[in-house]
């Protein structure tokens, strides 16, 4: 297979390969749906600014109104327009869990693809270290870490990254094993190749699948604990409209029934999370061989 | 290897993991950039009155010193006998004990995730095995399917919600409290309400915690059966196919008898043990659910330190909450190898 030809298997034109997924049954569907969702999320959340009917982050009408015609989301406790809010709210979201599952890809998966490779001391220690992350109550690590680095969209996206690291490097270290007792690693090593070469030529391409599913459920953890974290009060404190922020301050407004103000961005931070889990689920069938019939 | 050395080997094995933990919450509490003391003051701190919280939390000391100070305070047999608790440093709010206020709120956390994980393995090995016995069927991806939607809701939001409907527009149940404020608790013996009423013979006050608990552990549990129902589904799944469930069906046994009698018999230990595994995960959403209700367990707890900046009482209950999963999962281990001879080996 040609270089160009990898690059065009790997890569290919979207629209095809999706229609190919339907023709994998349910799995391929949830593939579907969730990019779909997705990409309407992500579009919205551009284009949002520009289409939103008040500006998200003035007072315009009184406040607490029910939705009506001038406001279809109601207002929340300080008047501003909730439909303005939902549309431009998922910018900070969508930047932290993109910028978590970045820094996640960047440390774990090179930990797991060196350490599993050579083995011995170096590796037991880090799988021993990585175990005892793994096996602590998520959030608790995220709030211990965000509220030692403070604020802001880089250390929420960080906090975030300390948690997920361990998935990647498990599953990485996991496929690594399996990978490099095969044969065909014994015969480019036979014929002389250098271990990065065979690292990152040979093995990593292999791993790349796996990795991706990681990444679709990071995706849909970090928006989740991205809320989280919100909600206990180490949020973002910028004046931006955040689907987070909104949740949590809806929250006040329970005993008074005003139930527009928390459901419109509950239900737009399930959306986005259920959409990434629907592409990470759907993968991780697709691609589980004891699955296929 | 006989179940008594398997336990000695698995308590010794968890010294090793216990301390990398304890390091790592000391490394991201005290060695991460960011000085608690200057965060706690917002950097408009007075030096003087800085240097003099330092003094009084022990915070000027080299940070081996520290680690030290740290460590001995867990272990610390003596304070513990003494105080009833470990030592845990003092808070920088109120300068009490850390250990005392964590082990006062414990027990509303323990009463929690015991009653949300009931629920949560309930419905989870119901739907599941329902979900794998219609394979591939309309009712296994309708369940399926709300698996995976609640895995997707937060935890605060189906809490809002319950409280907005069932205690704002129906008022059928309470939203903020243990027991309600016009009875007094009961005393504390295990400190988890229903069990402390059952043993004074107090009826009422059972009722009474009992309705308390629903709403915040369906939150809770209602979230983490997501998960319950997948792990069942696939067992089973698995199960099903074997060939001893064939033979019992080639022997004219009812459906339900190879169902629940054999493959659910047979899969239900590795359901519990991944069940076990999940307890993290339950303890992460108990912070948020605990918040949510005004449930003061150490989940509000963490959320009403941090409001305060209280860094010290942050970390000793970070400190609390690695301690429980480690000996959680140091007894799942142990049930497992009581019940599965194989794994000892």
């Amino acid at each position: 297979m040609s270089k160009a030809e990898t690059k065009r298997r790997i890569l290919g034109p979207l629209i095809p390969r999706l229609t190919s997924l339907a023709k994998k049954g349910p799995s391929g569907w949830m593939v579907i749906i969730g990019t779909i969702i997705v990409l309407a999320l992500v579009i919205m959340t551009a284009i949002g600014p520009w289409v939103t009917p008040h500006d998200p982050t003035k007072y315009h009408g009184p406040i607490r109104t029910p939705p009506s015609l001038q406001f279809p989301m109601g207002t929340n406790h300080l008047g501003q327009d909730m439909l303005s809010r939902i549309l431009c709210g998922g910018s900070l979201m969508l930047q932290v869990s993109a910028l978590s599952v970045l820094v996640c890809f960047l440390i774990g998966v090179p930990i797991g693809l060196f350490s599993s490779y050579i083995g011995g001391i170096f590796d037991r220690t880090m799988s021993l270290v990585i175990d005892a992350i793994y096996a602590f109550p998520g959030l608790v690590i995220a709030i211990a870490v965000a509220a030692m680095l403070g604020t802001g969209v880089v250390n929420m996206a960080l906090s975030i990254a300390v948690v997920y690291i361990p998935s990647y490097f498990r599953i990485v270290r996991s496929q690594v094993l399996s990978i490099k007792e095969l044969t065909y690693i014994e015969a480019a090593r036979a014929a002389g190749a250098k271990w990065h070469t065979i690292l990152l030529r040979y093995i990593f391409p292999n791993v790349i699948p796996s990795i991706v599913v990681v990444a679709s459920i990071n995706f849909a953890d970090a928006v989740l604990t991205a809320a989280g974290l919100t909600f206990i009060g180490l949020g973002v404190t910028i004046d931006i409209p955040d689907w987070g922020w909104d949740l949590t301050s809806g929250r006040a407004l329970i005993a008074s029934g005003a139930w527009w103000v928390i459901t419109f961005p509950g239900l737009m931070i399930i959306l986005l999370a259920l959409g990434f889990t629907l592409i990470g689920d759907g993968l991780s069938e697709l691609l589980n061989p004891k699955l296929q019939r | 290897m006989g179940l008594r050395s398997y336990i000695i080997t698995r308590i010794l094995l968890t010294i090793p993991t216990l301390l990398l933990l304890l390091s790592m919450v000391f490394i991201i509490m005290r060695v991460l950039p960011g000085d608690p003391v200057a965060l706690h003051f917002e950097r408009r701190g007075d030096p003087k009155q800085m240097e003099e919280m330092r003094r009084i939390l022990g915070l000027d000391k080299p940070l081996w010193a520290q680690y030290m100070d740290y460590l001995w305070g867990l272990v610390d047999i003596g304070y513990y006998l003494e105080h009833g608790y470990p030592n845990l440093g003092k808070s920088m709010q109120t300068f009490e004990d850390v250990g005392g206020q964590i082990f006062s709120a414990f027990p509303a956390t323990l009463e929690l995730a015991i009653y949300s994980m009931i629920i949560a393995s309930v419905i989870g090995i119901l739907l599941g095995v329902i979900s794998s016995k219609s394979y591939n069927s309309f009712i296994d991806h309708l369940i399926r399917g709300s698996g995976i939607v609640t895995y997707a809701v937060p935890v605060f939001f189906l809490g809002i919600i319950f409280q907005l409907i069932f205690g704002v527009y129906l008022g059928w149940l309470p939203t903020g409290q243990r027991i309600s404020p016009n009875i007094s608790p009961p005393a504390t013996i295990t400190g988890l309400y229903t069990i402390d009423s059952l043993l004074e013979g107090n009826f009422p006050k059972f009722f009474e915690s009992l309705r308390a608990l629903i709403l915040p552990s369906l939150t809770l549990g209602i979230i983490l059966s997501g998960i319950f129902v997948r792990l069942t589904r696939t067992n089973m799944l698995e199960t099903l196919r074997l060939d001893f469930v064939t033979a019992a069906r080639a022997r004219g046994l009812k459906e339900s008898t190879v169902t629940y009698g054999y493959a659910l018999r047979n899969a239900f230990l590795p359901i519990l043990t991944m069940m076990g595994l999940q307890f993290a995960m339950l303890l992460s959403g108990a912070i948020l659910t605990e918040t949510t209700f005004s449930w003061p367990g150490l989940g509000r707890y963490i959320y009403q330190r941090i409001s305060f900046r209280d860094y010290t009482a942050i970390q000793g209950a970070v400190v609390m909450f690695g301690l429980f999963v480690t000996l959680v999962s140091l007894v799942v281990d142990i049930l497992y190898a009581y019940f599965d001879p194989r794994i000892r080996l």
